[in-house]
């Protein structure tokens, strides 16, 4: 599951990556370059990416469509524009309770995750200690080890701790599958600021912590904001731990709730694909606007370390 | 390879740091008490239910069912083996679902990759776009493509109307035809992970290695294939091996689009898993299965490793 964060750390990357010789190139250019490489023709590129962007966009627009279309309406416009289906699903199927549940856990996964493994990176890239190894490799080890198929044990935990039906429980589940890769990622923004910057400060009479505080903080912001964001947003995504330890109707988070409209009797499509869009938004908007925190905080080398 | 690349310088830090005052703990102490509350939570919650796991598979153990409790041996293996028809053939779909995904998923990825690392106008847009799905979560993806899927008013009535196939065709509930239709809905969110992993890669090919190829006369399929292919293989075999596991595991979207149906033909082994755990409270048999699925994760993952001879013929 918390795989799926390294390619986005690559793709903002790749983004960030100065375009060589990309868009209309500048006018400096004279010096074209001749790559047999650069030199497909047009239509051997443009071609096969209309198809994919096809691919693509026409089922963001299905849903934006029977979101926004009248029921029962057959036009592949959604014209005249309706919000009957975000009123339906958001006060009568609940979307209102699911949706502040749903914000409840992203902020404090979020909140959780980030200070958790803002002190774990900050140890990693600082200091030498005993098992430091081992713990390195129980890191990346646990990588691996797949979050559906620990739906059993840990709804045992749960159920001990008496935290079935609170937001706790998928709360700490979230955080505890995103702690690895975020310390690795938050350990390697923390090496990119020099020592030296600290050790001046504990000079000017800061203690480690208000060195800490006051000069490695402010740099870490971008890479931060990086490693939250996904935190935010895979919490939001995830399905399976809300599903099994939030039983109680009034618990239950977004996905939980597009779950029990797909799998209705008689599915209405309209609230479905306006639940969706409620689903996507935040996430679309996360993403937009951290685009420029991203670029900084991943070029600025949680990859390279 | 991410982490891998963080990981591997030594840390800049010393033994011991200057004692500070108003600092509270010693600095030897520091260190341990900052991956204290990281430690704990993965010991409690992910190294401790990884244990239970193997002891909970050798119990029966349901809530349901109180009075069958205790310890069971291997029970639950043998019935997984011999009186589980339904085990062989959720095991069978797993390889099928896992060996179609990762391989369309990389050729697609592949090509878009190389796609989009060309020079075009538009290039950054194209980019955003197509790579955009990767952000959508599994049950989003099902609910999309169960508006795309729907027999009255789905994708199918349109095609229908421009005479394409029939109208009332339901891809999802029909057994010929829900396989290549969620593999569809999956390659739709799944390609995008490769190509910006491969993109990445790509972007760190030097350049002078194509011009140098150019003059030696390869032509644009010899460069891919004596260039490109070469220097991509870590990072193929790398992606792959995580993508494999992850749609092992992947269970969000199958539960929500087909719920392994029509009658268990898109069953996966932890989706079985998920709607015992879910359903039938059978924890007992739920964490054999498991067991079985880590072991064969594993098994699989240093097969595969020793196989694509991965890091170099270094030894």
């Amino acid at each position: 599951m918390s795989t799926k964060e390294a390619p986005a750390a690559v793709a903002a990357r790749t983004r960030a990556a100065p375009p060589s010789g990309a868009q209309p190139a500048p006018p400096h250019s004279g010096r074209r370059r001749r790559r047999a490489w650069d030199e497909a023709p047009r239509w051997q590129i443009y071609l096969p990416l209309t198809l994919y962007l096809l691919f693509t966009i026409i089922p963001f627009y299905w849903m934006l469509l029977f979101a926004f279309r009248p029921s029962g309406s057959t036009s592949l416009v959604p014209w005249p524009l309706t919000f009957e289906h975000f009123d339906k699903v958001w006060t009568e199927r609940s979307f209102a309770l699911y949706f502040r549940n749903s914000v409840l856990v992203g902020v404090f996964s979020l909140l959780m995750t980030t200070v958790v493994a803002l002190a774990g990176g900050y140890a990693l890239a600082r200091f030498r200690f005993r098992f430091r190894r081992a713990f390195l490799l129980a890191l990346l080890c646990s990588q691996f080890i797949p979050g559906a198929l620990m739906l059993v044990p840990l709804f045992q935990i749960f159920a001990e701790l008496q935290m079935i039906n609170s937001l706790g429980s998928v709360i700490i589940a979230e955080t505890v599958f995103q702690l690895p890769l975020s310390m690795i990622l938050i350990s390697g923004f923390i090496k990119n600021v020099p020592y030296s910057l600290e050790e001046s400060a504990w000079v000017d009479g800061c203690g480690r912590f208000r060195a800490f505080r006051a000069v490695v903080l402010p740099l870490l912001r971008p890479g931060l904001i990086a490693v939250g964001s996904f935190a935010f947003v895979h919490s939001w995504n995830h399905f399976l731990f809300a599903l099994m330890f939030l039983s109680n109707q009034e618990k239950q988070t977004i996905p939980v709730g597009l779950n029990t409209l797909m799998s209705a009797d008689s599915v209405d499509l309209g609230a479905l694909a306006a639940g969706g869009v409620v689903a996507a938004v935040p996430v679309v908007i996360v993403f937009a606007f951290i685009q420029k925190w991203l670029i900084t905080g991943f070029s600025a080398g949680a990859v390279k370390g | 390879m991410a982490q891998g690349a963080a990981v591997a310088k030594p840390p800049p830090g010393r033994t011991r740091a200057p004692r500070r005052h108003g600092t509270g703990a010693t600095p030897r102490r520091l260190p341990y008490l900052l991956i204290a509350p990281a430690v704990l939570l993965m010991l409690g919650f992910i190294a401790y239910p990884v244990l239970s796991v193997f002891y909970y598979s050798l119990q029966h153990h349901n809530p349901t069912k109180p009075w069958r409790n205790g310890f069971a041996g291997f029970d639950n293996f043998v019935t997984a083996f011999t009186d589980d028809p339904q085990f062989w053939s959720t095991l069978g779909f797993s390889f099928q679902w896992v060996a179609v995904e990762v391989v369309l998923q990389l050729l697609f990825g592949l090509a878009l990759a190389l796609l989009v690392n060309q020079t075009f106008v538009g290039r950054a847009m194209a980019r955003a776009l197509v790579f955009s799905p990767w952000a959508v979560s599994g049950v989003l993806t099902s609910v999309i493509w169960v508006l795309l899927y729907n027999s009255q008013t789905g994708i199918a009535r349109y095609l229908a109307d421009l005479g394409l196939g029939s109208y009332g065709t339901s891809w999802l509930s029909d057994t010929g035809t829900v396989f290549p239709a969620v593999v569809v809905a999956e390659l739709w969110r799944g390609v995008p992970f490769f190509a910006i992993l491969i993109l990445a890669d790509l972007q760190s090919i030097p350049k002078d290695l194509y011009e140098a190829a150019e003059v030696d006369g390869a032509g644009r399929l010899r460069q891919f294939l004596h260039i490109t292919l070469p220097h991509l293989k870590d990072a193929i075999i790398l992606s792959t091996l995580l993508r494999a596991v992850w749609e092992f595991n992947n269970v969000d979207l199958l539960y929500t689009l087909t719920g392994g149906g029509p009658a268990g033909e898109t069953t996966t082994l932890p989706l079985r898993i998920a709607s015992i755990a879910v359903d039938s409270h059978d924890f007992g048999y739920a964490s054999a299965l498991t067991s079985v699925a880590f072991v064969l994760l594993l098994f699989c993952s240093v097969i595969y490793l020793r196989l694509s001879k991965f890091g170099g013929e270094d030894k």
